[in-house]
């Protein structure tokens, strides 16, 4: 375990959750988020969820504010369902809080252990982002720390640069610290959901457009070991929250709390294990339309239901892979990458597909119109590096873009190609954090900042 | 019930305090700060069924201001029944050993403060229809321990206080519970080394309202500390003196 420093800080390693890359932290856990007027270098972390190097410390012994523990609600208007919290309230607490009084969070990742800051230096979207777009569009205020101590509030109306360089900005332009943001009224904890077995890449994007049109949430799973013609071959699941009416007499579900209690060895992840891992997912799903009632966690969060799961990847860890490409594009970037993850043998569980609606105002927002794929690695040295490389070429070359809570590897000539207003982003930035306090392993990749 | 709160807003408090409010007790805070107070009573309202959750001054440090305080909680909660104290002083041992104006707050603060509020108001609620007392005691108070002996010997004496009003107090409808939370992962602790069978603020919120509702007199959270703590106690003084802990 960790050390300890005068401060009270352990020093302890730090990582996102595809555990590579790893560096030690002083970590501090404070119940009141307030930065130290030394002005001392810091990287604000959430729950450590993002996947790459966003909350890895920028050097060695480097200050870690992780905001957990500030998760107090501060306000509830439950009229209108708006929330005012501590930036370190999660939205598992929300949905455990808020739900039962028919709130849910308006958008929300594939895991509901996230911190509400998280969600915001993220700009995170989720199964419904096709229609209402990603979380800062249901943020009416944020109150930041800036780097010179000042407390600072912002909104899509007041000091509307810093909110919106602030939104998908990684926590790079000051310490998040509190947020309003706008719940969405459901009618009950249970989704009606249909799965319908979808035969190659081409029907599964006409799929999700068409689902899109009448569904709030639709995601698609691609077999991404599938070769040839069966390319893109997968599941399209589609979702709304169910009514009173098809919830009632529903039983919660009753799981025992799954944890993967150590690193599973590498040879697990053999391509053949991970072609019948595929396969079978494609089976169980497979046959037909299937239409059933269940609850939100299972739609939203199935892999929350076992506990550090990244450990699956073995010790060395694995990189999350998640890029956009606009829908002019067409399939065949998409096609491109699935070749040559193929080709490649690159080990992967499975891959979402997701189609996004229109891009934020953000300047660092990772969504835009087009089609997203996700997509997991097991971390194997250089071999995986060259992978992600020529993959980003693809991406660059149609126009597409990486999203900075996966990235541990783009380099920042790729990164500056993908990204038209990152120069507005970093005026912004620098006119709020000149010394650029707020910094990580990723800034430091990505946007030149000192280690 | 109606319960005034010391240290709800921190650590174990908060997780507790919260857990109270959402089975719907009615809470009144008393502490020191109250700019934090009035943040948690904010947290506590659109968490709990019970609004609103006021606040008054306490500082355990001072029991010339104890009555008022109860007073006060008395006043807002019309009439309360129950008194939960998670709030004291921690210190570490070389800190506490090094500083002996540190060391006698410290005492003052975790055995004198806390021993002089939960009396007061065991006396305030037998002269009623009775009620609870619930304060947070530690697992350091069980067996001397080279590495904690100074924050230990606050709570030990602490722990046989609260044994003895509960004893005085029964019969006449007050029951007393002594929590003895082992490690637990709070801002208090933050910067030690974390040992096995750690716990969460959660965990120790949830078997501490069990132990309430089934009129327990003292209970280890998490509960694992109870064995822990039974194989401690019962180690020879020659295993003591060896080991680094």
């Amino acid at each position: 375990m960790g050390e300890i420093t005068s401060a009270g800080l352990s020093l302890e390693p730090v990582a996102g959750w595809g555990r590579h890359p790893v560096e030690r932290g002083a970590v501090a856990r404070p119940e009141r988020l307030h930065l130290s007027p030394d002005g001392r270098p810091v990287l604000p972390r959430g729950l450590g969820r993002s996947y790459g190097d966003a909350a890895v410390p920028a050097a060695p012994g480097a200050l870690v504010l992780e905001t957990a523990r500030a998760d107090r609600v501060v306000a509830f208007d439950s009229e209108r369902g708006t929330l005012t919290c501590e930036a370190g309230l999660s939205l598992a607490e929300i949905l455990r809080v808020f739900l039962p009084r028919g709130w849910f969070p308006p958008v929300t990742p594939g895991t509901k252990l996230v911190t509400v800051g998280g969600c915001v230096a993220c700009d995170v979207h989720g199964k419904n982002h096709h229609r209402d777009g990603s979380f800062g569009r249901f943020v009416d205020r944020l109150v930041l720390q800036v780097a010179d101590g000042s407390v600072v509030e912002c909104g899509p109306e007041r000091e509307r640069e810093l909110f919106l360089a602030t939104v998908g900005g990684m926590g790079q332009t000051g310490l998040i610290t509190e947020v309003t943001l706008r719940l969405r009224p459901v009618e009950s904890a249970w989704m009606v959901v249909e799965t319908e077995p979808v035969p190659g890449l081409g029907a599964m994007l006409d799929g999700l457009r068409d689902a899109g049109k009448d569904w709030p949430y639709t995601v698609g799973w691609i077999d991404c070991l599938a070769r040839g013609s069966a390319v893109g071959r997968g599941i399209l699941m589609r979702g709304r929250h169910a009514t009173p009416m098809e919830a009632a007499g529903r039983r919660l579900p009753r799981g025992l709390p799954l944890t993967v209690p150590v690193d599973a060895p590498e040879w697990l992840l053999n391509p053949l294990f991970m072609r019948w891992f595929n396969y079978l997912y494609y089976r169980l799903h497979g046959g037909a339309l299937k239409r059933r009632v269940v609850f939100h966690d299972r739609f939203f969060y199935p892999l929350d239901a076992v506990g550090r799961w990244n450990r699956l990847y073995g010790r060395r860890g694995f990189l999350q892979y998640q890029c956009v490409l606009p829908r002019a594009a067409g399939a065949a970037p998409l096609t491109a990458i699935l070749d040559r993850l193929g080709a490649a043998g690159a080990a992967s569980f499975l891959a979402v597909i997701k189609d996004c609606g229109p891009a934020s105002d953000a300047y660092l927002s990772f969504p835009m119109e087009g089609t997203t794929l996700a997509l997991d690695m097991a971390y194997r040295g250089a071999a995986t590096l060259a992978l992600i490389h020529a993959l980003n070429a693809v991406v660059i070359a149609h126009g597409g873009r990486v999203y900075l809570a996966k990235d541990a590897v783009t380099r920042a000539e790729d990164f500056a190609r993908m990204m038209p207003r990152l120069a507005e982003w970093r005026a912004v930035r620098d006119r709020w954090d000149p010394g650029h306090r707020f910094r990580s392993a990723q800034s430091v990749r990505l946007l030149g900042d000192r280690a | 019930m109606k319960v005034a709160f010391v240290g709800a807003t921190r650590g174990m408090g908060r997780a507790l305090a919260r857990a109270l409010a959402e089975r719907g007790d009615a809470l009144f805070l008393l502490g020191r700060d109250a700019a934090e107070m009035a943040r948690s009573a904010r947290d506590l309202e659109a968490r709990g069924l019970r609004a609103p959750v006021g606040h008054a001054p306490l500082d355990l440090g001072r029991p010339a201001g104890f009555a008022e305080a109860l007073d006060a909680a008395d006043h807002a909660l019309g009439g309360l029944d129950a008194l939960v104290v998670t709030g004291g002083a921690f210190g570490r041992q070389e800190e506490l050993a090094a500083d002996p104006a540190r060391l006698a707050a410290l005492l003052e603060v975790n055995f004198t403060g806390v021993v002089l509020l939960c009396q007061q108001a065991a006396a305030r609620l037998a002269a009623r229809s009775g009620g609870l007392i619930c304060a947070f005691s530690s697992v350091a108070g069980d067996r001397a321990r080279r590495s904690n002996y100074l924050y230990g010997a606050s709570k030990a004496g602490l722990s046989v206080f609260l044994d003895g009003l509960d004893l005085a107090y029964r019969e006449r409808g007050v029951r007393v519970l002594c929590v003895k939370p082992g490690f637990v992962k709070t801002a208090m602790t933050a910067g030690l080394p974390v040992p096995p069978f750690a716990g969460e603020p959660e965990a120790v919120a949830a078997t501490v309202v069990r132990a309430i509702d089934r009129g327990r007199h003292q209970v280890y959270a998490p509960g694992i500390w109870r064995w822990i703590m039974l194989v401690i106690r019962a180690l020879p003084r020659a295993v003591l003196r060896r080991a680094q802990f």
